[in-house]
């Protein structure tokens, strides 16, 4: 799975990169370019939306940082008419710009500075789910890493050992296979899982995701399947 | 004593008037009596002033309607007079405020003497020149030599004529230039008769009698002495600046004993003039004894008014303690090595000084090589303002009934006594009750209790019985011994009680003064500085006090919005604190208002006023009281500069502080910025043109470049968080975290950097959730790690661990590298501080971490382990835990 390629056979994919910043436009043109990737830059949130609509891009890479309007407000904008898949791009410690984001719409982010591997990574991990979209529920058994879920029947094996879940430890990991590989807010867990009103409840979540990773990992403090994203949410490994 | 050196005090003063260049100067055109042509000379003057660019202003001037004198008004400003309306009559007065706005050169006030209406911001126009002459202005003035204070008393015998309105010497002594306007009796009279000369009432008797030629030639001796007085002054500050060998002899010193009675004003004033013509110091002492019963308000009223005209006439006051008036003032006398000693005339009766012993013999004898003056008491008292008599609050009958029962209980011991002991025993009984009476209740109810006794004994106990008749001649020997006896020992007793109460209130004065030093020593605040001087203010003088500090805008605020004193005399208090001098209540200056202000003065400048509203009761209030409160005031004073210099070193050092902090800031930042861009960019470069570099080479330097730049984001990102930790309290985003999810995000954040060490995580399974930022906490793990991995060698273990302990949960990381130097276990955690073999670091990780720690109420810690290595221990408190959350446990299979 770590492929460098896009998958064989498709045209190109066109990625829209918005960012103000000439050295990193120039890093990702290069590198994009090299993966196999066609390119469309935009350096302003108005240029973005236009290009947006215009050139209809399979992926947008988005800086939350930019000049004239606010990175959150043209995932909003966008997310209005076009479920195009945003990955925004932001610093550490800018938490609340990620969730906000996140909750605008976006499908997932990376911290600057981030690896090439990391950023291609979650491109392909987008990409996929953008396809697959309309048969996402159709898609009943998920593996990674020697981690099986069935969604269908239920049943969960690490390693082709069955793991006894309780119905809230399954349905919590049902929605992180549901999203594998893109980070999934606590809010949204928990409003998945627990349902309306839950909200401020975060403890469950991460009572729920303990108990979890120690039936799940064979070193629940370096987790192989269930990543932490801190501050913002959590991770199903998806490669 | 040696004569070649000028008087230290006076060339302090000289230099003092020198110091302040600010001060105008006061000119007097000086008379012997009305109609000798001052106002005239004075206008002249000033035209002459005009003529020189000078500007002036006319602040006030009396034409009397004479039309020479309004000419010479003519082209000079003259300043519109301020009205007061009192008691349905406009008054119209010198406008002082006006004046000081206009700020002219030279002013011209007219009449010095005059008393302002009701209501003014002083009583006397003295004052207003006073103030203006402060202001830098200079002002031309006009005085009358009958108006002087120290020959008030003096021109009163002299012309019969009594004045009222008096201006104190110190302000003739005090002008720069005096000009004497003579002239001769005859011509005076010439003008009188012609009507030249204004005069108020020229009907009246005394106003006739006055002008007599008589009176005129005595009033311009006077004058004339006077004058000369002044310019003998003005000689010896000419020797004095030039140092020509003073021709007179060392200073003397006087020392006026005052009463509290109208006549000590006379004494004041008299020893003015000897202080004067001696050119002497004097000393004004009012001394409390125990002999002395405590005063009544109209003596503290006397007694006030005494030392305040002796402060005008330019005397020091005190207040001297001591067991009897004679050695206090002998005392004082010695050590101030007072040369002469002014008491007035003894004023009471002959006979008490037979019983109490006179006071003036007691000085005379006592007083070894110092002159003792007697100065005859002046007037005897009018009817009409008899003082009350002094005595202390009459406590009731009660005490007599106290006697009564005593030499009841005595007869009935000696009853008891009768037939086994002798009569003489009986007596000794009897002289008992009559001291315990004495030493609770004073000397009436005891020598009540001596008189009983005696007819007690003699009725009950000498033959005949219960009869008064004595036959045995002898006995009355003995009435009259035991009678004796009693009322010595009633005397005694009641001095000791008397003198053990005023021991009492020195006392408790010391004590107030020991508390308030105390306090002030340990106050660290403005704020305790004032608390504690209100407290004893209000203690002194038992009323509502409040401070009044420089605020920032240079007005004079009160810590307290809702202070208890009239807060429309803020004006008064701003006075006093721009005078340095007393304002309000009991004081010459706005004397209407509620509250008496007292300037704190400090070393070098005033450093706020605190006002008072003494109790009823107490006013006005007698000079010990007010010497209490300028004590505490004094004291408070060196409080708040103490405050202020601890405030302002603190500063100084905070500010070297942080410049030393800036300077280590920016040379680690220049060299752990420069450090890491150095290796990018050499290996950058390298790339760019590989030439023979191999493939193992070239992958080398890709990971050098890559590892760099990971190592220069972390730097960075601490510096931001040290800055962010820095601004002020952090915001923290608290929620219910899990410890091994933070610890397995730290170490997924470091997996590049912990690659050569093998890490260990023993966490309990039970660890209970801990509310927290989850951002904050992995950063502090992430910091202790990335040091553990900085300060050992690749290949060792790093573990991981975490427990709960009473209230805290305590995570703790150990490496088996060399351990921490020893002595460092805290300097670890300051900013830029470097272990001395490590490799360079930011020196900020240790202290984010610490910081982050401190934002949530817990503690980071290092310390060495046992067995080798360092270990770092972050502890958090724990909160209760949350509600758990609501689910079936079971299976999601089984439901």
């Amino acid at each position: 799975m770590s492929s460098a390629t896009p998958e064989p056979s498709s045209p190109p994919r066109l990625i829209l990169v918005v960012e103000d910043e000439a050295p990193v436009l120039r890093f990702l043109r290069t590198t994009l370019g090299a993966h196999g990737y066609s390119i469309v830059e935009a350096i302003t949130g108005q240029q973005a939306l236009v290009d947006a609509a215009t050139r209809a891009p399979d992926l947008i890479l988005l800086d939350l940082g930019l000049p004239d309007i606010d990175g959150v407000e043209v995932t909003r904008r966008i997310r209005e008419w076009s479920v195009t898949p945003i990955i925004v791009l932001s610093a550490r410690g800018r938490e609340k710009d990620k969730i906000e984001a996140l909750d605008a719409g976006a499908d997932d982010y990376l911290t600057k500075p981030f690896s090439v591997g990391e950023l291609l990574a979650r491109m392909r991990v987008s990409l996929r789910n953008a396809s697959r979209i309309p048969s996402a529920s159709s898609e009943p058994l998920f593996e990674v890493q020697g981690l099986k879920v069935d969604l269908a029947a239920r049943r969960v094996f690490v390693d082709e050992r069955e793991i006894h879940l309780t119905r809230t430890e399954f349905n919590l990991l049902a929605t992180l296979v549901r999203y594998a590989g893109r980070v999934v807010t606590h809010r949204q867990l928990l409003r998945d899982v627990w349902g309306p009103g839950s909200a401020g409840k975060s403890h469950y979540v991460r009572v729920y995701m303990g108990q979890l990773r120690h039936k799940l990992e064979v070193d629940p403090a370096r987790p192989r399947y269930l990543e932490t994203e801190t501050g913002v949410g959590y991770r199903l490994a998806a490669e | 004593m040696s004569t070649d050196r000028p008087d230290p005090d006076a060339l302090l003063r000289r230099l003092n008037a020198e110091a302040s260049p600010k001060r105008g100067r006061l000119k007097v055109f000086f008379g012997a009596s009305p109609g000798v042509g001052k106002t005239f000379a004075m206008l002249e003057s000033a035209r002459a002033k005009r003529r020189d660019g000078v500007t002036v202003l006319i602040g006030w001037i009396e034409t009397h309607g004479r039309t020479e004198t309004a000419a010479l008004l003519e082209g000079l400003e003259v300043l519109p007079a301020r009205r007061v309306e009192y008691r349905g009559v406009v008054l119209e007065e010198f406008d002082l405020d006006n004046a000081l706005a206009r700020k002219p050169d030279l002013l011209v006030v007219d009449e010095l003497p005059h008393t302002n209406a009701p209501g003014s911001r002083h009583t006397r126009r003295w004052q207003d020149v006073a103030e203006i002459v402060e202001a830098g202005i200079d002002v031309y003035t006009t005085l009358n030599v009958q108006h002087l204070e120290s020959l008030n008393d003096l021109v009163n015998r002299v012309t019969g004529v009594a004045v009222r309105e008096t201006v104190p010497d110190s302000v003739l002594d005090g002008a720069n230039e005096i000009e004497f306007i003579d002239l001769p009796p005859e011509a005076l009279l010439e003008r009188l008769a012609e009507g030249k000369v204004y005069v108020p009432d020229a009907a009246s008797r005394a106003t006739r009698h006055f002008f007599r030629r008589g009176n005129l030639l005595a009033l311009r001796e006077l004058a004339l002495r006077r004058t000369a007085e002044h310019v003998d002054a003005d000689v010896q500050t000419y020797r004095r600046d030039h140092e020509i060998q003073p021709t007179w002899p060392v200073a003397e010193r006087i020392l006026v004993c005052i009463r509290p009675n109208p006549e000590s004003d006379r004494l004041v004033r008299t020893a003015r003039r000897s202080a004067a013509r001696l050119r002497a110091d004097w000393i004004v002492a009012y001394v409390e004894s125990p002999e002395q019963p405590p005063l009544s308000a109209a003596e503290r009223g006397d007694l006030a008014r005494t030392v305040r005209l002796a402060e005008e006439l330019g005397a020091e006051t005190i207040t001297l303690n001591g067991p009897t008036v004679s050695e206090a003032v002998l005392a004082f006398a010695q050590k101030r090595n007072v040369s002469r000693i002014l008491v007035g005339k003894p004023v009471h009766s002959h006979w008490r000084d037979r019983l109490r012993g006179s006071l003036l013999e007691q000085i005379v004898r006592g007083s070894g090589d110092i002159e003792v003056l007697v100065i005859p008491g002046g007037s005897p008292r009018s009817p009409g303002d008899a003082p009350e008599r002094r005595r202390p609050p009459r406590p009731g009958l009660w005490p007599f009934f106290f006697s009564l029962g005593v030499v009841a209980l005595c007869t009935a011991v000696c009853a008891a006594m009768l037939g086994t002991f002798d009569n003489s025993n009986l007596i000794m009984v009897y002289l008992l009750g009559v001291a315990v009476v004495a030493s609770f209740y004073g000397r009436r109810p005891s020598a009540l209790a001596a008189l009983l006794s005696v007819a007690a004994f003699d009725f009950f106990f000498v033959p005949p019985h219960l009869t008064f008749a004595v036959t045995d001649t002898q006995y009355v020997v003995t009435f009259a011994v035991m009678l004796l006896v009693s009322v010595l020992i009633s005397t005694l007793a009641a001095r000791v009680r008397a003198q053990a109460q005023a021991a009492g209130r020195r006392e408790e004065r010391t004590q107030t003064l020991y508390r308030m030093s105390r306090e002030v020593a340990t106050a660290r605040t403005e704020g305790e500085v004032s608390a504690a001087l209100c407290r004893h203010v209000t203690g002194a003088v038992l009323g509502p006090a409040e401070v009044f500090l420089p605020g920032p805008n240079g007005g004079l605020v009160s810590p307290s919005t809702d202070g208890p004193l009239d807060q429309n005399e803020r004006a008064v208090a701003r006075w006093a604190y721009e005078h340095r001098s007393r304002a309000g209540l009991g004081t010459e200056t706005l004397p209407g208002s509620s509250a008496l202000y007292v300037p704190l003065v400090g070393a070098h400048a005033p450093v706020g006023v605190v006002g008072v509203r003494p109790a009823e009761e107490l006013l006005p209030l007698a000079p010990d009281q007010l010497d209490l409160v300028e004590a505490l005031a004094h004291q408070a004073a060196s409080g708040y500069e103490r405050v202020h210099n601890a405030e302002a070193a603190e500063q100084a050092r905070v500010a070297a502080e942080s410049e030393r902090l800036r300077n280590t800031l920016l040379s680690s930042v220049s060299h752990d910025l420069r450090t890491p861009l150095a290796t990018i960019t050499g290996a950058a470069s390298t790339l760019l043109d590989p030439g023979g570099l191999d493939e193992t080479g070239q992958l080398e330097l890709k990971e050098a470049i890559f590892d760099e730049a990971q190592r220069l984001n972390r730097f960075v990102g601490n510096l931001l968080d040290m800055t962010r930790l820095e601004a002020g309290p952090v915001a923290l985003e608290r929620e219910w975290q899990s410890l091994e999810e933070l610890v397995g995000a730290a170490l997924a954040r470091l997996d590049r950097v912990l690659r050569g060490h093998t890490v260990t995580v023993a966490l309990p399974e039970d660890l209970p959730l801990v509310r927290l930022d989850g951002v904050l906490f992995e950063q502090a793990l992430v910091n202790v790690l990335d040091n553990a991995v900085k300060y050992t060698a690749p290949g060792t273990t790093i573990s991981i661990t975490a427990r709960v302990e009473a209230a805290t949960v305590s995570v703790e990381v150990a490496d088996a590298g060399p351990g921490l130097p020893s002595g460092t276990e805290e300097r670890v955690f300051e900013k830029f501080f470097r272990g001395g073999t490590g490799p360079a670091g930011s020196g900020l990780g240790l202290p984010i971490c610490r910081a982050i720690l401190a934002a949530h109420g817990g503690t980071a810690r290092a310390e060495n382990r046992p067995g080798g290595g360092a270990l770092f221990r972050l502890v958090l408190p724990l909160e209760p835990p949350p509600p758990p959350a609501r689910e079936d446990d079971r299976e999601q299979r089984d439901a």
